[in-house]
């Protein structure tokens, strides 16, 4: 039995190793491995959006498609397309890049799988200000859409104020989600009970994140705000490997590992709150991505982009199948999302067990 | 490769500005008073208030027909007897889960616990037409013992054994996986959305004290196994490979604990709905009261917990008087903060 270096008990930080050598070797085989990963992951939601733009009850063929796209169709194909089918498999990749990135930006830097934005209170946030001005305040539209956005930089804030003492640690702010996520949620409870039953169902149907009936309009501004916070996160990247060292090694070496967590929860708390406005916070996309991408690059690695493709691919292939594997009633697909990505995470978990690797 | 031991200081918690903390048993011994307090509380205060001596009176002198006795017998003590029974059981699994997973994260409902009892109480209204809280009792604790069950079976497997993060992940996943169903079965049918809307926020009214009577042999059970494992997750905190040393059969005990957990988290949701926070709140409570040793940790927890939840009944009978609120929406905004300030307090990440 080999006696490794302790280490923090919990997230990807596990498998940081003092031998720089087969650090460097070791880096340059998961290099690869995560552009195998992007590329067959692209690949897999290009063909998934190229089925949600093909498929549908309006009967197009593969040319009319093209030549809708092109702006050459007949009406009735450049309707379809252009107007319902496009803006749909766009807002797919705009929510789902933008959520497995926000999830994997939050995972990795409080180093633990369960600090997803579902699950600390971000998504909770941007659900019951959106429900709260639906069943209260009776708005509906692109006033939700802003009412969620304030809701989860809300929350974020009321979690950075809370946890912030001399520095960010990882569990604290953490617990702070956790109890904030709690009260968000007791407060929906409290929503929901109260409301009338029909109120509460289309809040559910809210809550769980939809993308169908997607405009133009707003998928261009969450497109250009998605666009802006990919540049910054792949400015912000190279300094993404301080994140794993724990508070105490990375004060050891001399560098400061508080500015580094903060720009990344910055970053990942922006992308949640696009993502959200324009889809709702579709369920368990931030939460599965990052994990499943991590199974795949393998070696604890945040691999970023792969968690980014993971989750784009979940959405369009989440979005597929609502389309049209329920017949007769249009299934939201946040209902997916879980179905999917979650049973797909156990397979990975219970593989990597029967290897005896660590999670 | 097996997982690096990882050593935590024995104390747990370190001590913070060298607070000074009471003997535990003068810890254990408050607590146990201030759930005497509440419990009268919640017997005395709500729409009607019954003056104690009514309150005392309604057991040692029944007299039939007597409207505040029969308040205090028939409504508010029920609700108490549950209330407790479901609080010391959400503590208790709690502290056993954070030091059997060493996750301060652990809890029933983040492990998934509670979203495998609520698929199947929604199942039971949707397909069964099952329709009252003690309806529930047995759907809901067959879907918290498979769920964790699941868990602990996923999370578990394999050389490395059940670690920390994987447990955690794989009860995020089961939620990931279980709540879909429960909101597509709810927004299908508004019928089904209207009855377990009320279940799902968690609450102590509406069950007589024949859920209780069902319920507490499996407490018993649960609360037992707690105190044997009690001082075994002492020797875990020290890491796998120092416990397996120091003589601790980690096999017999992780199955002990998922059984004990998997008793005591159906007890409380079968009593009172899915409570999520609550034992994860007081068993972080407990350890900053009495530090690292599970021996203290465990009963505190389970008492911090009944007095917690019994509160959050009396609060929400308060605060929109008549009406009410559930208990598990007070808890949930009323022990956010509490969890929220004991963190703030801590300066550490050690459990």
């Amino acid at each position: 039995m080999s006696v490794a270096p302790a280490v923090v008990p919990t997230g990807p930080g596990e498998s940081v190793h003092p031998l720089a050598v087969r650090v460097a070797a070791a880096r340059s085989r998961t290099h690869r491995r995560a552009t195998t990963v992007v590329a067959v992951g692209s690949l897999f939601a290009l063909a998934a959006a190229t089925a949600s733009l093909l498929l549908g009850a309006a009967g197009l063929g593969v040319g009319d498609v093209l030549a809708a796209l092109v702006g050459q169709g007949s009406p009735k194909a450049e309707f379809v397309i252009v107007r319902l089918r496009l803006p749909r498999v766009l807002a797919a990749i705009v929510a789902g890049t933008a959520l497995g990135l926000g999830g994997a930006l939050f995972q990795t830097t409080l180093r633990n799988p369960l600090a997803s934005p579902d699950i600390l209170g971000v998504t909770g946030g941007a659900s019951l200000a959106a429900v709260g001005s639906m069943l209260l305040l009776g708005l509906e539209g692109p006033a939700v859409s802003l009412a969620a956005f304030a809701g989860a930089l809300v929350v974020a804030a009321l979690m950075w104020g809370l946890a912030w003492r001399d520095g960010l640690t990882g569990i604290r702010f953490v617990l702070v989600g956790i109890g904030l996520a709690s009260i968000v949620s007791g407060l929906l409870g409290w929503l929901i009970t109260r409301a009338e039953v029909r109120e509460a169902s289309e809040a559910l149907v809210w809550m769980v994140g939809g993308i169908a009936g997607v405009g133009w309009p707003e998928l261009g501004t969450a497109g250009s705000t998605l666009a802006v916070l990919l540049v910054l996160t792949v400015a912000f990247s190279p300094r993404m490997p301080l994140l794993a060292l724990s508070d105490d090694s990375a004060r050891s070496l001399g560098l400061d590992a508080t500015r580094a967590r903060a720009t990344a929860i910055v970053l990942g708390v922006g992308l949640v709150a696009v993502a959200t406005a324009l889809a709702g916070p579709i369920a368990f996309v931030a939460l599965v991505a990052a994990p499943i991408a991590r199974a795949l690059v393998g070696h604890g690695q945040a691999a970023l982009a792969a968690s980014a493709v993971v989750g784009a691919a979940i959405v369009l292939v989440a979005d597929l199948v609502a389309q049209h594997a329920f017949t007769g009633f249009a299934v939201p697909v946040g209902i997916v999302t879980g179905l999917i990505g979650a049973p797909y995470l156990l397979w990975l978990i219970a593989r990597g067990n029967r290897r005896g690797s660590d999670g | 490769m097996p997982r690096a031991a990882t050593v935590t200081h024995p104390t747990g918690t370190p001590d913070r500005r060298g607070a000074r903390r009471l003997p535990p048993i003068a810890t254990l011994s408050i607590a146990a008073g201030l759930l005497v307090l509440v419990a009268l509380a919640s017997l005395a205060i709500g729409t009607r208030q019954v003056p104690l001596d009514v309150v005392f009176g309604a057991f040692a002198s029944p007299v039939a027909g007597d409207a505040d006795q029969v308040v205090v017998r028939d409504l508010r003590l029920p609700r108490a007897v549950i209330g407790i029974m479901a609080g010391a059981a959400l503590g208790v699994v709690a502290a056993l889960l954070q030091g059997a997973t060493r996750n301060p994260l652990a809890d029933p409902g983040l492990l998934g616990i509670n979203a495998g009892a609520s698929l199947a109480v929604v199942a039971a209204i949707a397909f069964l037409g099952v329709a009252s809280p003690f309806g529930f009792i047995w759907f809901a604790f067959g879907g918290a013992a498979v769920a964790a069950a699941v868990v602990f079976a996923i999370g578990s497997t394999g050389g490395a054994g059940a670690t920390p993060a994987k447990l955690a992940l794989t009860g995020a996943a089961l939620t990931a996986a279980t709540t879909p169903l429960v909101t597509l079965l709810l927004i299908s049918d508004e019928g089904t959305l209207s009855q377990f809307r009320f279940w799902s926020v968690g609450s102590l009214s509406g069950r007589g004290l024949e859920t209780a009577a069902v319920l507490w042999p499996f407490l018993v059970a649960g609360l037992v196994l707690a105190a044997w494992l009690a001082g075994r997750l002492n020797l875990l905190a020290l890491g796998d490979d120092v416990a397996r040393g120091l003589g601790v059969r980690l096999a017999t005990t992780r199955v002990v604990t998922a059984v004990a957990v998997i008793i005591l988290a159906g007890t409380a949701t079968s009593l009172a709905g899915p409570i999520a926070l609550l034992g994860l709140a007081v068993a972080h409570a407990a350890r900053g009261l009495v530090g690292g040793d599970y021996r203290w940790i465990t009963p505190l927890a389970g008492v911090l917990g009944a007095i917690v939840l019994l509160a959050a009944d009396v609060i929400g009978r308060v605060v929109v008087a008549p009406a009410e609120l559930e208990a598990g929406i007070v808890a949930a905004i009323v022990g956010a903060p509490v969890l929220i300030a004991l963190v703030r307090r801590t300066k550490g990440t050690s459990l």
